[in-house]
C-alpha cells in the first residue's frame, strides 16, 4: 500500500532528523528562551501601537493578542518542517545532489518537504497555543464544537498557504540557483502577519491579499478566532489554500523538466 | 614599512572579497529588500496616527524609518554564520595558520558587501522618495559625515559582539543559536521598529545602558536630523567598542588554544 510506504518513510526520517538534532542538546533551551524572548518583544511593540490608541485597525489589544498567537504557532510551524527543509533545496540544487533525491523511488517533493524537522520549533508552537488560550480566556470564548472546526480548517489553509509560498520560492533556484535570500525576502515580509490587516494603508493590503497573501495566513484565522468572520471568507480561504496547493505541486513538476545537474 | 604591509594586506583582501560579492549581487540585492521591514512599520505608525502621541510629525517619522533602513543596511552583521560554517568544515585550520587574524577576512567581506549593497539600497531609499515626496531631505554635510561615522560605530559594536559569539564555536560548535537568541533584542530594542522613543518609561530608564539604542536609533536620528545628544551618542558608541574589544582579544586568545582541527 503506497500510503503505508509513505508513513514508514516518514518515521525515518523523523528519527534520523531527531537523532541528529538532539546532538545540540543546549541548542534547544538558546532556542526555548529566543522563542519566549520573541514573543515578549512582539508583545512589547504591540504594547507600545497601543499605548494611546484603544483601537488599531479595528482590533483592540485584547483581540491583536490573538494575531500573535496564531502567528506564533504557524511561525513555530514554519520553523520545524518548511525552513530546514526548503532552505535544503537551495543546497540540493546548487551542488547537484537533487540528482540522488530524484532517483529515488519516492515522490521528490514529498522526500524534500520532510526530509528534516527542528524539534525546537515545537516550542514554539507550544507557546502560541498557550497564548491562544490565555486569549480565549479574555475575551471570553466559549468553545464548542464548530467553533473548533472553523477554527482548525483555516488555520490548517493557513499552513497549506505558507507551505507553498515558501515551497515556491524554493523552487525557483532550479533557474536562479544562488538565491538563498529569496527566503529572507518571504520571511521579512510574513512578518507582517503579526498585525492586523487592516492597520496598513489600503494599497499595502491590496499587496497583502492579492500578491502574497498573508492576509489569509493569520487575519481570518484570529477573526474565526474571535466569530466575526464571514462564511464568504472562510470559504475564500479554502479555495485559495487548494490553488496555492495545486499550483505549487504543478510548479516544481513544471520546473523539474529545467533541471539540469550541476557538478557531475 | 609595517603599516605599509597592512595596507597591501587590506586592499587585497577588500579587493578579493569585492570581486566575490559582485559574484552574488543578485543575492545582496535581494538581502536588501529582505531590510525593508521599517518601511512596513512606517506604514503602521501612519495609517494609525500613532506618531501624534510621541510629538513626531508625519514627514520626520518617516525620516527617521528611512534612516533606520539605511543604517541597518550597513551595519548587518553575519560573521558569526560564516565563522561557525567555516569552523564545522574544518576551513579555520588554513586560516589560523596565516599570519592574518582571519577576523580581518572576515571583515573585509563584510566591507566589499556594504559597497555591494550601496547601489541597492540608495535604489530603494530612491523609491522610498518617489512615493513619499514630502519627506525629501538634503542633511548638512557636517550631520552626514558624523552620521556615516555612527553607521560605522555602529557596524563595529555588532561587528564585535558577534566575533565573541562567533568564538563560543571554540566551546560549542553551534553558536548561531546563541547569536539567534542576541538578535530579538536587537530587534526589538534597537528602534528598527519603533523609535526608542516612543518606548514606555520604564524600557526607557535602562535602555540606554545597553548597547541597543545606539546601533540604529541614535545614528538614524542623527541622519534624519531629529535633535540628538551628538558628542554623547558618539563616545558612549567608542566607549562600547573599547569596552568590546579586549573582550574579543581575550576569548580569542583562549578559543584558539581549545580548538581542535575539524573535518581534516
Amino acid at each position: 500500500m503506497n500510503l503505508r510506504k509513505y508513513l514508514k518513510v516518514y518515521k525515518n526520517f523523523l528519527h534520523t532528523s531527531f537523532a541528529s538534532e538532539l546532538e545540540y542538546k543546549t541548542n534547544l533551551l538558546v532556542d526555548l528562551i529566543t522563542a519566549i524572548l520573541s514573543l515578549i518583544g512582539s508583545v512589547f511593540l504591540l504594547s507600545i501601537f497601543f499605548q494611546n490608541n484603544s483601537y488599531i485597525g479595528g482590533w483592540k489589544f485584547e483581540q491583536a493578542l490573538i494575531i500573535q498567537g496564531i502567528y506564533t504557532v504557524l511561525n513555530g510551524i514554519t520553523n520545524t518542517w518548511f525552513n530546514p527543509n526548503l532552505t535544503e533545496i537551495v543546497k540540493h540544487i546548487r551542488e547537484g545532489t537533487l540528482d540522488f533525491v530524484l532517483l529515488k523511488p519516492i515522490d521528490s517533493q514529498f522526500f524534500i518537504s520532510l526530509k528534516k524537522i527542528t524539534p525546537s520549533g515545537f516550542l514554539e508552537i507550544i507557546l502560541g497555543f498557550c497564548l491562544l488560550l490565555y486569549c480565549m480566556k479574555i475575551n471570553q470564548i466559549n468553545l464548542n464544537l464548530s467553533f473548533l472546526t472553523l477554527c482548525l480548517i483555516t488555520i490548517i489553509c493557513s499552513i497549506c498557504i505558507l507551505y507553498s509560498l515558501w515551497f515556491f520560492i524554493s523552487t525557483t533556484t532550479i533557474w536562479f540557483v544562488k538565491t538563498w535570500n529569496a527566503t529572507e525576502v518571504l520571511r521579512s515580509f510574513l512578518y507582517i502577519g503579526r498585525f492586523p490587516l487592516n492597520s496598513f494603508s489600503f494599497s499595502l493590503r491590496i499587496f497583502f491579499s492579492v500578491f502574497i497573501p498573508i492576509a489569509f495566513i493569520t487575519t481570518i484565522p484570529s477573526e474565526v478566532f474571535l466569530g466575526i468572520s464571514q462564511l464568504w471568507k472562510i470559504l475564500l480561504e479554502v479555495i485559495v489554500a487548494l490553488i496555492f496547493l495545486s499550483t505549487s505541486r504543478k510548479f516544481w513538476l513544471f520546473a523539474l523538466k529545467f533541471y539540469s545537474s550541476a557538478s557531475s | 614599512m609595517i603599516s605599509k604591509l597592512i595596507n597591501r594586506k587590506i586592499f587585497t583582501l577588500l579587493k578579493v572579497q569585492y570581486s566575490n560579492m559582485l559574484e552574488y549581487r543578485v543575492e545582496i540585492a535581494l538581502w536588501a529588500i529582505s531590510g525593508i521591514i521599517p518601511f512596513f512599520m512606517l506604514n503602521i505608525w501612519t495609517n494609525n496616527n500613532l506618531n501624534e502621541s510621541i510629538n513626531f510629525s508625519d514627514v520626520m517619522l518617516s525620516r527617521y524609518f528611512l534612516c533606520a533602513f539605511l543604517v541597518r543596511q550597513f551595519s548587518v552583521v553575519w560573521v558569526v554564520f560564516s565563522f561557525e560554517e567555516d569552523s564545522l568544515m574544518g576551513k579555520v585550520s588554513p586560516y589560523l595558520i596565516q599570519p592574518l587574524n582571519p577576523f580581518f577576512r572576515y571583515f573585509a567581506q563584510h566591507l566589499a558587501e556594504q559597497i555591494t549593497r550601496f547601489p541597492f539600497a540608495l535604489i530603494i531609499a530612491f523609491f522610498f522618495f518617489i512615493l513619499n515626496p514630502e519627506s525629501i531631505w538634503i542633511p548638512n554635510l557636517g550631520i552626514l559625515f558624523l552620521s556615516i561615522i555612527s553607521t560605522f560605530l555602529s557596524f563595529l559594536i555588532q561587528f564585535l559582539i558577534q566575533s565573541i559569539v562567533a568564538c563560543l564555536c571554540f566551546w560549542t560548535e553551534k553558536a548561531s543559536s546563541i547569536e539567534r537568541l542576541l538578535f530579538i533584542p536587537t530587534l526589538f530594542l534597537s528602534g528598527l521598529l519603533a523609535p526608542v522613543v516612543s518606548f514606555p518609561e520604564y524600557v526607557k530608564s535602562w535602555i540606554y545602558l545597553t548597547p541597543f539604542p545606539y546601533l540604529i536609533d541614535f545614528p538614524a536620528n542623527l541622519l534624519s536630523g531629529n535633535k540628538t545628544n551628538i558628542s554623547g551618542g558618539l563616545s558612549i558608541q567608542i566607549l562600547w567598542i573599547i569596552l568590546l574589544f579586549p573582550l574579543f582579544k581575550k576569548i580569542w586568545s583562549e578559543g584558539t588554544k581549545k580548538y581542535t582541527a575539524m573535518g581534516s
